[in-house]
């Protein structure tokens, strides 16, 4: 581990409120540990703000482990940061040079709308789930886990689905801002399941559907999502959603209605 | 339509027209064997039965439209979703092809109509209309010589001496012009070759890989066979340079 203490210039997105314009201010902050993580090192800025009486940088986090899905930021161009599969509060200032300028600016999509600094609304993302991204189950006893058989590799896929903590570095990296990846992996983790098959279709339909209507642009396939997603979520999801949507759109043709 | 809707109909219509560019370059090809081979083989195509050549051409520019009009929605509604960039913009793992399809998609579009223009109207040169050349008999795939000489109508379109005059070095940037073009065929199906299959669903990271692949052989395959004919014009090297019509003289300005 390195002794040396970072000096940093720091390019910050300031808004106010949600009308407000916005605009990028720099800040400088000396002596940042290179073992503290990216948003141990905002925290040192707020202080540092809030002793000379400036008002602290807004941001996002929770859990500060990985799992939230709370944290964002896109930072020097890479929602999360630079390095596979990790999220803003698991990048380490170690992956930065002393002397270096980190410009640090919020998700930018249309449904992401900037709340304050850096903190965007992802409330969309909900409602993509509440249209589709759940079973319906009669309360009750459960039943066995074991008298419902599901093979391996299905279930090792529905998992891989199934860890998008929904953090929105998915639309934040699509230079369209499109949720797809987070639709296709909420989506799929259920169309996999035996669970998820009474509804499959019709949540293939109204989840697709409600991403159109939050205003999420569409999929070019160039993979920036893939690469950009902190739990490594596979394109694969999209395609697989693509061909659910496809399947639903036809049996509903042939099923007589509109 | 929904986003998926016309991610569908991007697909459909692009295979629709890369398994045209496909045989249309294999057909091309042609250029490279006797005279007789691409003249009797255009003559053909042009005296198909049943009207089929007017019908594979509005499917064609059915699937151009499509592909166009679907693109252009794509286009703004995506803007509409990322009215505001980073100030730092840098792609982690998406191929330049891949970022650059709608660009791409734009000159290719100029392409085909100058393209059109040039060989299928021959309003570039209208003088192309006036040559023609009696097929010698050599024998091809396309039998057309027994049927065409019986009836004395084997003079037939000299298409050979219209593509070789066409590329001749006094047009030298029509020929860099389709070289430059196919370069951007390569780029604009290197990715859409791939992501169609994406985006009806029958892909997966096993299948990624080789269709990714598969793409690029395909796009490589395609802007070689495709630019060695301007580029074999343009040096004047075609296997049958000589038979090619010497007395043919430009009049017509373009129009």
């Amino acid at each position: 581990m390195s002794e040396k203490s970072l000096n940093l210039n720091l390019r910050v997105w300031r808004q106010k409120t949600a009308d407000a314009p916005g605009e990028f201010v720099t800040y400088k902050l000396d002596n940042v540990s290179p073992d503290s993580s990216f948003l141990e090192m905002l925290d040192l800025l707020n202080e540092q703000l809030i002793e000379t009486g400036e008002e602290p940088v807004a941001f996002d986090h929770d859990c500060r482990e990985g799992i939230c899905g709370t944290c964002s930021l896109t930072i020097n161009g890479i929602p999360h940061g630079k390095g596979r599969m990790i999220t803003t509060c698991q990048l380490h200032m170690r992956k930065f040079e002393d002397g270096e300028t980190i410009t640090v600016e919020p998700f930018r999509a249309q449904p992401f709308p900037v709340m304050r600094d850096l903190v965007v609304d992802r409330e969309p993302l909900d409602k993509i789930i509440q249209a589709g991204g759940y079973i319906e189950q009669r309360v009750g006893s459960a039943q066995d886990a074991n008298t419902l058989p599901i093979s391996k590799e299905i279930a090792d896929k529905a998992m891989d689905a199934a860890a998008c903590i929904g953090c929105g570095a998915c639309v934040a990296a699509c230079p369209n801002a499109s949720a797809m990846l987070f639709t296709g992996a909420k989506m799929s983790q259920l169309n996999l399941l035996p669970q998820g098959q009474p509804e499959r279709y019709k949540r293939a339909i109204n989840m697709v559907e409600s991403m159109d209507d939050n205003g999420f642009g569409n999929c070019t396939n160039i993979g920036e999502c893939e690469a950009a997603c902190p739990k490594g979520i596979s394109l694969d999801f999209i395609a697989m959603m693509n061909r659910d949507y496809a399947v639903a759109k036809v049996k509903r043709f042939f099923s007589g209605a509109a | 339509m929904t986003s998926l809707g016309k991610k569908y109909v991007m697909a459909v219509s692009g295979l629709i027209l890369v398994g045209f560019v496909i045989g249309h370059m294999i057909g091309n090809l042609q250029m490279f064997l006797h005279p007789d081979w691409i003249n009797a083989y255009a003559y053909k195509l042009q005296n198909l039965p049943y009207g089929l050549l007017w019908v594979v051409r509005l499917v064609l520019f059915a699937a151009v439209v499509a592909h166009i009009v679907t693109a252009v929605l794509l286009v703004i509604e995506n803007r509409r979703a990322r009215p505001r960039g980073y100030s730092v913009d840098k792609p982690i793992q998406s191929t330049f092809a891949s970022r650059t399809m709608r660009y791409s998609g734009v000159i290719l579009l100029a392409f085909i109509v100058f393209h059109i223009l040039h060989f299928t109207t021959q309003h570039v040169h209208p003088e192309f209309r006036d040559l023609y050349r009696p097929l010698e008999g050599v024998p091809t795939m396309h039998a057309a010589y027994d049927l065409l000489e019986a009836t004395g109508k084997n003079n037939v379109h000299d298409v050979y001496s219209m593509v070789a005059i066409g590329f001749s070095a006094q047009y030298w940037y029509v020929s860099l012009f389709y070289v430059i073009a196919m370069g951007l065929l390569f780029l604009h199906l290197s990715h859409g070759i791939s992501s169609m299959f994406q985006s009806v669903g029958l892909r997966n990271h096993v299948w990624r890989v080789r269709l990714d692949r598969a793409a690029l052989v395909i796009s490589i395959a395609l802007f070689l066979g495709f630019a060695s004919i301007p580029v074999a014009g343009l040096l004047g090297i075609l296997p049958y340079q000589d038979m090619v019509q010497g007395a043919y003289i430009h009049t017509h300005p373009t129009p």
